[in-house]
């Protein structure tokens, strides 16, 4: 399969010049370079623009409330964890409603893949501030300036406890891509912050803004990676060398303005994931998770041995 | 206490068929497991016991209180009139004293005899309010000697123990520390009554072992605690003026089940896959127990169980369990009102993309954080409107910790047939109570896993989620199966469970979704929308729905027994509503009584709204506290006998 056959035949009612098709059209790669089968891919969208992703794509998609897009992706992991789980949401979305799902998203470490797409502000409601909308910044449908601070994903993301964490720009397909292949290849929770202009009310951080540069010259958004930017805590790393990579991934979430850094600020392969956790306390759980277990039996009756637990309420 | 004179004594032979067992103290006194250990020393005599527990929303300190009440014939409700009353503190004594039966007795430490009621601090200041202008009235000084004092009056045998002296005894034998042994105190106190009430002393020893299983010296030393308090019995030579008709052995195989545990099993009977909860009193207790029993055998000796998963709210809980149930699984979740409250916007997502969840709903006092502990019928109009805009969902209610069981399995069969959330009403009251019961019959249990998709074609190939067909009812795809891959969406959608707004497909789909509900109501056989009890001819008809059919069972059946003939009428499925099985009552009842545990009617609302009938008389309870076998027979007698107001509301200053 290629990137066509993940890209569903409709027609699509972003705004032109959103930000959005960029990521849209990174997923539909990544999917392909990936050749993951599409019954095995359930993409759930938060509410918003970001969250309507799953209706342009031929894999199961599912389109939930606003802020609840990780518990609803999470439940499906949870059930079925053959399933490739991806979840989608804006920053109002993820930061703000959904700020409480998001931390304990972290703390699960389920497998999942976490994009949540960063425009500073509410789109689908015409331009309301979003969380990550800085202090004292005015965005055109803005009445008044943001009097509150901005909340800074990358950080909410390694307090939480994403184990891979990391930025990718809408218009860098090539780059974004990878994140998501990487991101999904990941196993535990993934987060992907996608800087996206918002053409219609985000006049700000727009194209130009992103593609310019800082006053040293260089240009704006730079990658990590290429500025040999080691994001992997090591095997067998011990608490001095797991502090620095913290460190180094809290000092990196800081830029932002004159430079902006992508790619991984932080992965840790080492965590448990949570299905794993799981499985050591119920070692039943990978064999039967609740989507494959063995309902019926040859007369339609529960298969278990239900019984069994009559017996320590017998007198 | 209008009628505390009760039915089954019978004080010529002074011997009874139903007796009421209370034991109070302070919460981390063991009231609880002093309650287990006498009734199931009852249940092994072959009696029928109910238990119930009333408790604060409180870990250590604030007053509790177990009722156990036993028959020699079924026992449904619990009685506000204790025969005997065990006190193990002074504050038991202020809030229970003045409702001890007639000819019943007080079994009370020696100590707290003679205690101010100023120093109860925790007291509340009502009953101190009233206790006092009694105490003032019988001209006696504001303590606890004063009201044994009136209490003896009243030929209620007060029996004193010398509970401290009782406990030195046990530390002299097992060298042990003093708090260690007044630990054993509550079943020093159980022991008294037991041994009073002429219970088999080795048996209370042989369930000692049952309930502390392992803990050998706890045994022991409450092994020895209870031959002390035997011996105690005999020295002080009492013999009550009330006992049991007959002991008996217990000759079948009964359970010892409460209302959560009965939940929990009909959702493991069901196939339960997966649970989800946030923790909240009262329903937190069902979670917790499937999360502790979630291994079972299957036929070919590999190990299953269902997946029980605390989340960060009730937000999370429900939402994450419709994405469980979309992979196929049959996933639950359990909660009370402010857990509910929260969850309303996904079960509003679980309508719109028909998705079958249960929702086990343990209402108590709302509203707002409300009674945590305390029990109400508060919530019937809420479940049946939840949610913003119009979907079908499916209610049930279970009117006892019997029904618990197969109404928590039906309600699996019900969400995946009609594809929507069914909501699965429970209260407090159901939650803790405990009876025995003969094991479940499970021969007729089938499941239903309702409507499949069954064509597997291409990857590629897509399918209608939605797809429109006579009964509402679509083929349902499943996440992840082969061929499979589909759209949902909590916005309008077409067939194909894609955004749509056009005008035409809204109004099929809206009918669509609510045509499932027709089908339900077509579908679903009587006896699991209404149960009939006591006369079926009787013109004065009870109608009421959930936990309080224990009571109501049981006062139809004294009634009956007094010549005044009384119909009840149990409503199970409270949606959709059951208007055609209910029309045949609209006349035939009369008078039309509704008896809830709220405070507006609710059941009766809905009456008024679908059948254009309203009760002749309601009888509510909105005080935190189920509707008493008293309250409940002599409510009826008034309406009987044509005496009673139109709305009779139950309080009591000492529950």
């Amino acid at each position: 399969m290629d990137s066509n056959d993940y890209a569903a035949d409709v027609v699509n009612d972003w705004c032109a010049g959103c930000g959005d098709f960029g990521i849209l059209r990174a997923l539909e790669k990544a999917l392909a370079a990936l050749q993951l089968p599409l019954h095995q891919v359930a993409v759930f969208g938060g509410i918003g623009c970001s969250g309507k992703t799953p209706y342009y794509l031929n894999t199961n998609g599912i389109h939930t409330l606003h802020g609840r897009v990780l518990p609803f992706a999470s439940g499906a992991k949870l059930a079925n964890p053959e399933l490739t789980v991806i979840a989608i949401g804006g920053d109002g979305d993820g930061l703000a409603i959904g700020a409480g799902h998001f931390a304990n998203a972290g703390r699960r470490n389920l497998d999942i893949t976490y994009l949540l797409f960063n425009n500073g502000v509410y789109g689908l409601t015409k331009g309301q501030a979003a969380p990550t909308l800085r202090q004292g910044e005015q965005t055109k449908a803005m009445p008044r300036e943001n009097i509150l601070s901005h909340l800074n994903p990358i950080m909410l993301a390694l307090t939480s406890g994403f184990t891979w964490i990391s930025r990718g720009y809408a218009y860098n397909i090539k780059q974004l891509q990878s994140l998501i292949e990487g991101a999904i290849a990941h196993k535990g929770s993934s987060f992907l912050e996608v800087l996206q202009p918002c053409p219609t009310y985000n006049d700000l951080n727009d194209k130009q803004w992103y593609a310019g540069t800082g006053v040293t010259g260089l240009s704006r958004l730079y990658s990590l990676q290429e500025d040999d930017y080691e994001s992997c805590v090591p095997e067998g790393a011990n608490k001095s060398q797991q502090e620095q990579k913290i460190a180094q991934c809290v000092i990196k979430a800081q830029e932002w303005g004159q430079r902006i850094p992508l790619g991984v600020f932080y992965q840790n392969p080492h965590r448990e994931e949570m299905t794993v956790k799981i499985n050591q306390q119920q070692n039943t759980y990978q064999v039967f998770p609740p989507a494959k277990q063995p309902l019926l039996d040859k007369d339609n009756r529960v298969a278990i041995d239900w019984q069994g637990l009559c017996r320590e309420l017998v007198l | 206490m209008s009628d505390s004179n009760f039915n089954s004594v019978n004080l010529n032979d002074k011997t009874m068929k139903t007796f009421a067992w209370r034991m109070g103290g302070p919460q981390g006194g063991g009231i609880d497991r002093g309650a287990l250990l006498f009734a199931r020393v009852c249940a092994k005599v072959g009696l029928n016991v109910l238990g119930r527990r009333e408790y604060h929303s409180n870990i250590i300190g604030r007053h509790s209180y177990s009722d156990v009440r036993i028959g020699t014939e079924a026992v449904y409700a619990h009685s506000a009139s204790p025969h005997l009353l065990v006190c193990l503190d002074a504050e038991t004594i202020c809030r229970h004293i003045n409702v001890i039966a007639p000819h019943g007795c007080i079994v009370y430490d020696e100590s707290d005899a003679d205690t101010e009621l100023s120093q109860l601090k925790l007291l509340d200041e009502c009953l101190k309010i009233h206790l006092c202008d009694q105490l003032q009235q019988a001209g006696q000084s504001f303590n606890t000697a004063g009201l044994l004092s009136i209490a003896s009056e009243k030929v209620i045998t007060p029996v004193g123990i010398p509970f401290k002296a009782l406990c030195n005894r046990l530390r002299d034998k097992f060298d042990i520390s003093r708090s260690t042994a007044e630990r054993s105190q509550n079943v020093l106190a159980v022991a008294i009554s037991a041994a009073l009430l002429g219970l088999p002393q080795d048996l209370l020893c042989n369930e000692v072992e049952q309930i502390f299983h392992d803990k050998q010296a706890v045994i022991a030393a409450n092994q020895h605690a209870i031959k002390i308090a035997y011996d105690c019995v005999q020295t002080l030579k009492i013999s009550l003026p009330l006992q049991l008709a007959q002991l008996g052995t217990e000759d079948q195989e009964r359970l010892w089940i409460n209302g959560i545990q009965s939940v929990a099993l009909g959702k493991l009977a069901a196939g339960l896959g997966m649970q989800t909860y946030y923790p909240i009193s009262p329903a937190t207790d069902e979670s917790v127990y499937l999360e502790s029993h979630s291994k079972f055998a299957l036929d070919n000796g590999e190990d299953t169980g269902p997946v029980v998963l605390q989340t960060e709210d009730e937000l999370a809980a429900i939402t994450m369990a419709c994405g469980g149930a979309l992979t196929g699984a049959r996933v639950a979740t359990s909660t009370s009102g402010p857990g509910f409250s929260l969850m309303v916007e996904g079960l509003g997502w679980a309508g719109m993309n028909e998705v079958p969840i249960v929702v086990s709903l343990y209402q108590r006092g709302g509203p707002s954080t409300g009674m945590p502990t305390r029990t109400e019928q508060g919530d019937l109009q809420f479940a049946i409107h939840a949610g913003h805009g119009e979907f079908p969902r499916i209610v049930i209610a279970s009117g006892d910790v019997e029904e618990c069981f197969y109404d928590s399995f039906r309600a699996f069969n019900y969400a995946e047939r009609y594809q929507l959330p069914v909501i699965h009403m429970l209260d407090k009251n159901l939650a803790s109570t405990t009876q025995t019961l003969c094991r479940f019959d499970t021969e007729n249990l089938r499941i239903e896993r309702g409507k499949l998709f069954s064509h597997e074609g291409d990857d590629g190939e897509r399918q209608h989620r939605f797809h429109l067909t006579e009964t509402g009812i679509s083929p349902r795809l499943i996440l992840g199966k082969y061929g499979q891959a589909h759209w949902t969406t909590g916005v309008e959608h077409s067939e194909w469970g894609r955004v749509s707004e056009d005008p035409v497909i809204r109004a099929r789909m809206m009918e669509k979704r609510a045509q499932k509900l027709k089908q339900a109501a077509k579908e679903i056989p009587y006896t699991e929308k209404l149960m009939i009890f006591g006369d079926k001819n009787a013109a004065l008809t009870v109608i009421s729905w959930g936990s309080n059919k224990g009571v109501l069972v049981e006062a139809a059946q004294l009634l009956c027994n007094q010549a005044i003939a009384v119909r009840i009428v149990m409503v199970r499925l409270l949606w959709p509503f059951p208007i055609a099985e209910l029309e045949q009552f609209r006349k035939s009842a009369n008078p039309l009584v509704v008896l809830e545990c709220n405070q507006s009617g609710q059941l009766n609302q809905l009456l008024m709204g679908n059948l254009g009938r309203s009760a002749d008389h309601l009888v509510l309870k909105y005080n935190g506290r189920p509707h008493t076998l008293e309250e409940v027979t002599d409510s009826l007698r008034r309406i009987y006998t044509g005496k009673a107001e139109h709305t009779i509301i139950h309080q009591n200053i000492y529950e």
